[in-house]
């Protein structure tokens, strides 16, 4: 008898405890809730943006931290036009990821970032020194008649709007780091009497002469800002600058936007196939395995309230494909207990008593349920590692996680439940409600 | 047990199958998606009302001669909806395009846009042959070990050999099944398909290894007792053993499916069809094929020796 309740005593913590985190995951719907689920881009609504690197002009091979710098450059930028919680993340492959929820106009968000300024200090190759005419120089590309010097937007200080005293022309200021301030003195050291062009995204803004070493890092683009025009572009020039300028170049190479309405869409309509899925595979349950069934029923919300609650801790980011893994698992999570209702009715049949019959059909089942299940946590893993892209990261991590805590529900939760429904009796009520389905 | 008795019927009823996909590969082939091939598709929604079909084309045929789109292909999607796919097109020709779709009599708003350039595209392919070629691996390599102990009368690596061959008829079939749908709906073959095809051959082992269990029990069993069955007897036992267990594990997912097909998010409308395919087929090779090779590889190895 003490057995008995011992049983019962925990089933029924199992069942508290499963309602408190049910509890949990309903209470913290609200919209400010920390641990609000988190919606991927394709229920959200928003743009993702994927940039490639041009970093062969990179100097001492130091990619990594041009990526970092890059990756700081467009952060900074995305966040003054109040984006809430962009993701931008540096790639393989000298790739830059960014994802702007709740962002649907693609225009803005390409128009946002392409305002980062490119700034670039090159010097005129030795050959072309005399040849300053411009004819010489219209037919030719900036490569063949330019020497990168590595001093770019990446070693920019700031920069600030300052006006030439005598013609009132305004000029842009620019303050070099350090290291900025080292290879600009170096530069200009080595190469006087040579022309240092100032590239501005590309265009050459000015071309003054070395006329000695500049040491301290300052310089000065001028000339082509007149007017009360020139002091607009110049301060717009400034404000792009010192928000950052771009330390390398980069290309615009695939873009993916959901539309808000689609999003809200998807997140309704997912729900709706969640709670009805959950619903059918009941029904079934109890129509075909009656007593055991309900258990197994009870098991699957276990289950459900389990995953809802690790996914906002963790937390997981929803996608439509990630829901529909959930729902996937959840068809998958019947089966463990499908697998030990099975070989309990064997056992069951083989004349054995109510109690050992399900101690049997545990010990049995568990061999099957753990060799099936791995076969799906290979392919989860190889999906997690293999995804091109997050929607896919999204489902194979859902998935994964879903096989994993399948097992775990089925081994302790059902076993709890089921150890706690032995009857002494083993009477024909008790074997009828664990006999199942049409057949004998 | 008359699954095995009949073995033949299934199998000419899975070849039948199987051409019909092939020859449908080759005639008609995949409709490939933008995730692989590279490309623009844009996605609108007229929520007054879609306009005049042909209106739209004209519009649309408009912009892409000005624009120099080169082939696209234009299609209505359910009431309100309309999807242009074609190369990837840059900021200031998608909006022209977008324009043009609002300047066809109503005005349309933008559901979605994906625009994948050739390089990603390009390793995206690489990533999804090279996935499934892995998946196919580790699982031959984990039947092999965990049936290592089954050497009569029909090896392990035999095992193995025939699940992989109900694996491949898992997937060939719903492949085939897509290029049909992609020809007569225009359902494409994205990430989203490969995924499933990936799930599909996790499950379709899942499976057979519970067969394969029991089969592998049932042997050890029949070792130990002083009438040995003969092995068709024994697989034939396993299957009826199993039957009923394979069909309702597959029941409770492919009903799962089915209410995410009819009442889930559109995005993954076709991905649940894919599984729902593939796990019913995949349900079907483990109870009927399967086992049934391990008979036939049995018989075969028999008439070799005698």
């Amino acid at each position: 008898m003490a057995i008995m309740f011992k049983r019962r005593f925990w089933a029924f913590i199992l069942i508290v405890l499963a309602a408190a985190v049910g509890y949990f995951v309903y209470s913290t719907n609200v919209k400010d809730s920390k641990y609000n689920f988190k919606l991927g881009l394709d229920l959200n609504g928003g743009t993702e943006l994927i940039y490639q690197a041009d970093t062969k002009d990179v100097v001492g091979g130091d990619v990594t931290s041009a990526m970092e710098t890059l990756r700081d450059v467009i952060e900074r930028r995305v966040n003054v036009f109040g984006v809430s919680e962009p993701v931008i993340q540096v790639e393989s492959g000298e790739r830059l990821l960014v994802e702007l929820p709740g962002v649907t106009n693609i225009d803005e968000a390409v128009k946002m970032i392409g305002l980062t300024p490119s700034l670039e200090f090159k010097l005129l190759k030795k050959e072309f020194e005399n040849a300053t005419s411009s004819d010489v120089m219209a037919g030719k590309k900036n490569d063949e008649l330019f020497d990168s010097t590595g001093l770019t937007g990446r070693l920019l200080e700031k920069s600030s709007v300052e006006f030439s005293g005598t013609t009132g022309d305004t000029a842009v200021a620019l303050q070099f780091n350090s290291d900025g301030a080292k290879l600009f003195a170096e530069i200009t050291k080595n190469n006087i009497g040579r022309h240092l062009a100032i590239f501005l995204d590309g265009d050459i803004k000015s071309m003054p002469v070395i006329r000695e070493e500049i040491k301290g890092g300052k310089a000065s683009i001028s000339g082509g800002f007149t007017g009360s025009a020139g002091l607009k572009e110049a301060k717009t020039l400034v404000n792009n600058l010192n928000l950052g300028a771009l330390p390398v170049p980069i290309e615009l190479i695939s873009t993916q936007t959901v539309g808000a309405s689609l999003g809200n869409e998807a997140v309704k309509a997912s729900m709706h196939a969640g709670l009805w899925a959950f619903l059918i595979i009941g029904i079934f349950l109890i129509v075909w395995y009656r007593l055991p069934g309900v258990l197994a029923v009870i098991a699957l919300a276990i289950y459900t309230a389990i995953n809802l609650a690790l996914f906002k801790l963790i937390p997981v980011t929803m996608t439509a494909a990630g829901i529909a893994g959930f729902i996937l698992s959840m068809g998958m999570a019947v089966d463990a207990n499908i697998l030990i209702f099975e070989r309990t009715k064997e056992e069951l049949k083989r004349g054995r008593e109510l109690g050992d019959a399900i101690k049997e059909g545990f010990a049995r089942a568990w061999l099957s349920i753990r060799d099936s299940n791995i076969s799906s946590l290979i392919t989860a893993t190889i999906l997690f590692f293999f995804s091109s892209t997050p929607m896919v990261k999204g489902f194979a991590l859902v998935f994964g996680m879903g096989v994993l805590v399948s097992m775990f529900s089925a081994i302790t939760a059902t076993r709890t439940l089921l150890l706690a429904m032995k009857h002494d009796g083993a009477g024909k009520v008790m074997r009828f409600l664990f006999s199942s389905g049409i057949s004998k | 047990m008359w699954i095995i008795k009949h073995r033949t019927i299934f199998y000419i009823f899975s070849a039948i199958l199987i051409v019909a996909s092939f020859v449908s590969l080759a005639i008609w082939g995949l409709q490939v998606g933008v995730d692989f091939k590279g490309g623009t598709v844009i996605e609108m929604t007229y929520p007054a009302g879609r306009p005049d079909k042909a209106m739209v084309e004209s519009k649309i045929a408009e912009t892409a001669q000005a624009i120099s789109l080169g082939n696209y292909i234009l299609r209505p999607i359910g009431d309100k909806d309309y999807s242009i796919k074609s190369r990837q097109v840059n900021e200031s020709e998608r909006q022209q395009l977008q324009a043009a779709f609002s300047n066809a009599g109503a005005s349309a708003e933008l559901k979605k846009i994906n625009s994948i350039g050739p390089v990603i595209g390009g390793e995206a392919t690489k990533k999804a042959v090279v996935s499934v070629i892995l998946v196919i691996l580790c699982i031959v390599l984990f039947i092999t070990f965990a049936f290592r102990k089954v050497s009569k009368p029909v090896a392990s690596w035999k095992f193995g050999l025939m699940a992989i061959v109900a694996l491949a008829h898992d997937v060939i079939i719903p492949i085939g099944a897509f290029s049909i749908l992609g020809h007569y709906f225009g359902y494409e073959v994205d990430t989203l398909f490969v995924t499933a095809l990936l799930v599909i051959l996790g499950f379709s082992i899942h499976d057979t290894i519970v067969v394969y269990d029991r089969i592998r029990e049932n042997l050890k069993i029949s070792d130990m007792e002083k009438d040995k069955k003969e092995f068709v007897t024994i697989v034939g036992e396993s299957v009826r053993q199993t039957f009923v267990r394979s069909i309702n594990t597959s029941m409770s997912t492919i009903l799962a499916l089915v209410a995410l097909y009819f009442l889930g998010a559109e995005a993954t409308r076709h991905f649940s069809l894919a599984l729902i395919i593939g796990i019913a087929v995949g349900t079907y090779s483990s109870i009927f094929i399967a086992s049934a090779l391990l008979v036939t590889i049995q018989k075969f190895q028999d008439k070799k020796t005698a």
